[in-house]
């Protein structure tokens, strides 16, 4: 009895000193980038008192407010797409049986799993024969930055339809059939009973979606084209040529943005509010 | 086939069933059913779960089509309408109450959808909500109301409306049993006030015998007897449904000539029944109407109504005395008024029982066959 409790007692610390590990290596990249991105420096590896100047910096470099533009770009099209799309297959998925729809299931989430570089291949595979194709019956295309939203959607799709399927699971289908028994149309019924209890979670799936579309880099840096460069891609590209402080203020300032919207979305994802309680009857 | 004459006399019936059936792939979850709910009834459907109660009712609002058959409301074939194009409105067994709208929302929401102004539909929603002992709590959302008052609540948004047939799925199920004595009453009245069908879906007997006009007895998606409490109990139409509606003892039998029939033990007992000699029956004897005695104190006008056997249990049940009879291989429930200790039978005594002529009950031995196919 006595050793079993030690030795757990002794796992326990363990453990914690474990957790603290990690949580070291998670955070302390994040806090040298951050703190870095603050150095009034010219040489990202002296600290040179605090500034931020190199914020207002950033914004004068015209590469930058391009790549940026383009990134806004991309992500605003592809999470309206993605989300519209996205939440459509989810309602399909959870509600219709139809042949194939297996096979759909499983295909759906694909996305999620493969590896980023997979993914990259084969739209540029996709991206080649479809140009051969158009190419033979008239206009001749190449990359460019509407590929790189035409990826995005695609990747972006199964994040948003996984996240608003989870949110329909936890709907009783009998509310839309109530709605239906008391004379709504199967519009009205989905639109005034079904739409706004999904709503948190659609709102969760398109943060998620404009994070990661934000984020980016393989996919975009193999499907993209002439002025098509995203700003992940810029950064990934100039970091080659060593890291400058603008680099860091950039890098803090994605890793803002990302923060916000995950957190968000994460929020947004909690169950919904119990819908029975036990109050005591009053009467 | 010919349509019936006899409409004209007991009125049109509020929904008509016409050999409806219903598949899902494999499974038949209703099974070429025939059924007339007549206007203005508390009509109970009764079964063991799974045996379709549900599939009817919600066929009957348009959320399930009959793979199969007809269904008429007040004589207007709607087999084929979606719910929202029906006259009846349904409580669902979750409630199914909105939970992003309060209340006064939820029961206004039907006469919303049918066009009824915003102020219009929420005075009629007020009165319903009066109505169920619901006043003054209209502003609360579904998530702040007690079982018992959401389940006031749907009965609200369904009779609002004013349907024509109302349709309940196991709208007590989830009451604590002093709720649920409170809302069958309460439900009864409802009914009564409104004048219209209820069709209420349950798997309680005792429910179903308390609060009905009629009764449907379901098995396995068949429907095997539509009648009153009374019918059912005591001429009850074949093996299931007396088994199924109270306590019975069933003895095998066969139809022998002359109202005599012949158990398996070959015992000849008199049993006036209307089957043909050599049919394969069962006898149901209710065990409080069996008497039991010593062997030597079988009446002269019951010696053909009675059977020997030896006591296997002997049960004190305060107000009674249930005893377990062996009858050769068969055991037979035996209820007798509670006596004094000293007189009472124990295991092993050798005893007599014998019954009234008018309380035994003579059932065709149709053991119901699955209706489920195998999956393939
Ligand atoms: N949507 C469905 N898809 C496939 N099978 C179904 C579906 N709905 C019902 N069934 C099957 O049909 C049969 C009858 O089901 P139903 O829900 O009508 O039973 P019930 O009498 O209401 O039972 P309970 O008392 O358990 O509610 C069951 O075997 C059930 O599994
Ligand atoms: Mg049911």
């Amino acid at each position: 009895m006595s050793i079993g409790m030690q030795t757990s007692k002794g796992v326990g610390r363990l453990l914690k000193i474990n957790a603290w590990l990690v949580f070291a290596f998670f955070y302390i990249p994040m806090i040298v980038l951050v703190v870095f991105s603050f150095n009034a420096s010219q040489r990202v590896n002296i600290w040179g008192g605090l500034s931020a100047r190199w914020y207002p910096e950033m914004l004068r470099n015209d590469e930058i407010l391009s790549a940026l533009e383009n990134s806004l770009v991309v992500a605003a099209i592809s999470t309206l797409a993605s989300t519209i799309l996205g939440t459509a297959l989810a309602i399909a998925l959870d509600r219709y049986r139809f042949r194939g729809r297996g096979t759909l299931e499983g295909v759906a989430y694909l996305p999620i799993i493969i590896p980023d570089v997979t993914m990259a291949v084969m739209l540029l595979a996709f991206f080649a024969q479809a140009f051969r194709f158009l190419g033979n019956i008239g206009p001749q295309l190449q990359l460019g930055l509407y590929t790189v939203v035409i990826s995005h959607i695609a990747f972006n799709i199964s994040i948003v339809a996984v996240v608003v399927r989870a949110r329909l699971g936890q709907l009783d289908p009998a509310l839309e059939q109530a709605a239906q028994d008391l004379y709504a149309s199967r519009w009205k019924a989905f639109r005034l009973i079904t739409l706004p209890l999904i709503l948190p979670g659609i709102l969760a799936g398109a943060l998620l979606a404009l994070a990661l579309s934000l984020d980016d880099v393989v996919i975009s840096a193999f499907v993209t084209g002439p002025g098509g460069t995203t700003l992940p891609v810029y950064v990934f590209s100039a970091i080659r040529r060593g890291v400058t402080p603008e680099l860091n203020a950039i890098s803090t300032l994605m890793l803002a943005a990302s923060t916000v919207l995950v957190l968000s979305s994460l929020f947004l994802q909690r169950a919904p509010k119990q819908e029975r309680t036990t109050t005591k009857e009053d009467s | 086939m010919t349509e019936s004459s006899n409409m004209t006399e007991r009125g049109e019936p509020s929904v008509e069933i016409l050999g409806v059936t219903k598949r899902f792939d494999e499974v038949v979850a209703v099974d070429n059913v025939d059924l007339a709910i007549e206007d203005g009834e508390f009509f109970a459907m009764l079964g063991p779960s799974g045996c379709g109660k549900t599939t009817t009712l919600r066929m009957i609002a348009g959320l399930e089509f009959p793979t199969e058959g007809r269904l008429k409301i007040f004589g207007d074939e709607v087999g084929n309408l979606p719910p929202n194009q029906r006259p009846v409105n349904t409580v669902f067994q979750s409630y199914a109450l909105f939970p992003h709208m309060n209340v006064q929302d939820n029961v206004s929401f039907g006469l919303r959808m049918n066009g009824v102004d915003k102020k219009e539909a929420a005075r009629s929603a007020d009165e319903l909500i009066e109505l169920v002992q619901l006043g003054g709590l209209g502003n609360r959302k579904p998530s702040q109301l007690s079982g018992g008052q959401q389940q006031r609540v749907a009965l609200a948004r369904a009779l609002v409306n004013k349907p024509k047939v109302l349709l309940l799925d196991e709208p007590l199920g989830a009451l604590d049993l002093k709720l649920r004595q409170e809302m069958q009453t309460e439900l009864k009245t409802l009914q009564q006030e409104f004048g219209v069908s209820f069709v209420f879906v349950t798997h309680d007997q005792e429910e179903a015998l308390t609060m009905s006009d009629r009764i449907a007895v379901m098995n396995e998606g068949r429907l095997l007897q539509v009648g009153s409490a009374e019918e059912l109990y005591e001429r009850p139409a074949n093996r299931f449904v007396a088994d199924f509606i109270g306590e019975t003892n069933l003895l095998d039998a066969t139809v022998a000539d002359g109202d005599m029939i012949i158990l398996a033990n070959g015992t000849r007992l008199k049993a006036p029944n209307p089957h043909a000699t050599g049919t394969k029956v069962a006898m149901s004897l209710r065990p409080e109407s069996i008497e039991i005695g010593r062997p030597e104190s079988i009446p002269s006008d019951y010696q053909a109504t009675s059977l020997r056997g030896v006591i296997a249990t002997s049960s004190y049940l305060g107000h009674s005395i249930l005893y377990g009879v062996k009858v050769d291989s068969t055991n037979l429930n035996v209820r007798s008024g509670a006596v004094a200790a000293h007189q009472r039978f124990v295991p092993g005594d050798e005893v007599a029982v014998w019954w009234d002529r008018t309380s035994d009950w003579v059932v065709p031995d149709d053991e119901p066959v699955a209706v489920t196919s195998e999956a393939s």
